[in-house]
């Protein structure tokens, strides 16, 4: 251990739900993309899966808003270092997604990509089992364009970078092709327990 | 918007650079960095001057993180921009904003001295780095002037004759960060007070609107640095002044 001289941190209290090397942010909610945030109306937004499923399919908003209506309420983790407790998301499961494409045995990973042409990488096994969304509400009211609004994908149990803002879709493949932050040397995978941060962690 | 069909991705409208390739090893690896000089900038900002004997080098524009150790094992993380440019002398130079209450910064300004040791891996990030080849155009407030400081030192430091441009918004003259190193090719916006004869406000679309119109043969790559509300407004700018989106990099401090 390097102990930094006269460094003591904040008086904190042990908080279980914060993974290594994180803060609690508060209510503060930091915005963290490298693009201009797009003017994307909800009239103008649509989400599809393709690649190795059966069905490809495009929804527009009142299609997706159709689906089932599922939240997540919990804790969300940025790799810059701050974590944000209890949010509350509402939007579809994902797995209301993929069970109308029904993805093929052989598809293993996922790259989503916004509508501003961002991408990232993720196991397909990372989306399923009610861990992911397509989300457009946050504390019961839209989600804000610089936050991803009008709808963005939701893993929260990954780092944050892996919740594509401005989702438009998905492409299942049979392998794993990095996307753009990690061809700028982030994780593959970006779990936050394991502080998977960058590549080689 | 026509939806996205086919592929899942649409056509990217923004730049993805492939050019800059990241050193996986070297942002792998935490290395100690040894304080060897402390000076300051503002009444709120100081530049610590760090040897750091296997850095490997970084492009101007990019970050590293930092990190703080307790004794009891406690860790503070954090990023900061790389303020010097890159010159092979094993040294960096970060420049801290004195937040209040800040725990990592706070360490910095109150605490830190000569010979004291903290732990940093990188660079990090080429997305925002400027190796010197495009013409530059660099809007940044605050703190955010810091990696932009770094592509101006590197053009400078190198004679480089790519056009290069930068708007820097501070709320007063004593708060601009490097005041006595900007030379002709920045333009200073003063928020609260200005000195005699200076306008005082925001940064505006006039301020935009000359560079623009001055645009160098195959455009501008424009690097936005600062906090978020100052980076959606600046690009915003940006945008409206005809900027095109793939060409506007931003670097968001929170
Ligand atoms: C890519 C990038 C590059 C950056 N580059 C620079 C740079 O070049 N220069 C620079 O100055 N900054 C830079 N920053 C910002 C920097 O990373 C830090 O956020 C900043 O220095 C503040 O950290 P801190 O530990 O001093 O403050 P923090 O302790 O994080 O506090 C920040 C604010 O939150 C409040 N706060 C947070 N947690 C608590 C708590 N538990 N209890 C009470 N209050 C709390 C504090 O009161 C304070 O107002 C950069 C950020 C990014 C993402």
């Amino acid at each position: 251990m390097n102990v930094t001289r006269g460094f003591m941190g904040r008086p904190r209290v042990h908080n279980p739900g914060l993974p290594p090397g994180q803060y609690d942010a508060g209510e503060d909610w930091p915005v963290l993309s490298a693009e201009v945030t797009p003017d994307l109306a909800a009239a103008d937004w649509s989400f599809s899966i393709d690649g190795l499923v059966e069905r490809p399919h495009t929804w527009d908003w009142d299609a997706a808003h159709a689906l089932p209506a599922s939240a997540y309420d919990g804790d969300i983790h940025c790799v810059t270092g701050w974590s944000k407790f209890g949010v509350r998301f509402g939007g579809v499961s994902l797995d209301a997604f993929l069970n109308v494409v029904r993805p093929h045995v052989s598809a293993t990973h996922v790259i989503a990509a916004s509508h501003t042409g961002y991408t990232t990488n993720l196991p397909l096994a990372d989306l399923t089992g009610g861990r992911a969304w397509i989300v457009w509400e946050y504390d019961g009211k839209p989600l804000p364009s610089e936050h991803g609004g009008p709808a963005r994908l939701l893993v929260p149990h990954l780092y944050f970078w892996k919740s594509a803002k401005w989702i438009a879709g998905l492409t299942l493949l049979d392998h794993d092709e990095a996307g753009f932050w990690e061809r700028n040397g982030y994780h593959e995978r970006g779990n936050p327990w394991e502080e998977q941060r960058y590549s080689g962690d | 918007m026509a939806p996205a069909t086919g592929s899942g991705a649409p056509a990217a409208r923004f730049a993805v650079p492939g050019r800059i390739a990241v050193s996986e090893q070297a942002a792998a690896v935490w290395q100690t960095a040894t304080l060897t000089e402390i000076r300051r900038e503002t009444p709120q900002a100081a530049t610590f001057r760090l040897a750091v004997p296997g850095w490997a080098g970084h492009l101007p524009g990019q970050h590293l993180m930092l990190r703080l150790t307790a004794p009891d094992g406690y860790v503070a993380q954090r990023h900061y921009s790389i303020a010097s440019a890159p010159d092979g002398s094993g040294h960096i130079e970060l420049t801290l904003d004195h937040v209040p209450d800040g725990e990592v910064s706070g360490w910095f300004h109150t605490v830190a001295r000569p010979g004291d040791t903290v732990e940093v891996r990188g660079p990090l990030s080429g997305f925002f780095a400027w190796p010197g080849d495009r013409p530059a155009l660099l809007l940044g407030a605050g703190s955010g002037i810091v990696p932009l400081m770094s592509m101006v030192r590197h053009h400078r430091g190198h004679g480089l004759t790519v056009p290069l441009r930068m708007l820097v918004s501070a709320r007063s003259p004593k708060e601009l960060i490097y005041a006595s190193e900007l030379g002709a090719e920045t333009t200073p916006v003063f928020t609260r007070s200005a000195p005699q004869g200076m306008a005082v406000g925001r940064l505006a679309a006039a301020h935009v609107a000359p560079l623009l119109a001055e645009e160098p043969s195959g455009g501008w790559e424009a690097y936005v640095c600062g906090s978020n509300g100052f980076a959606e407004h600046a690009s915003r700018l940006l945008v409206a002044a005809g900027q095109p989106v793939d060409r506007i990099r931003i670097e968001r401090f929170g």
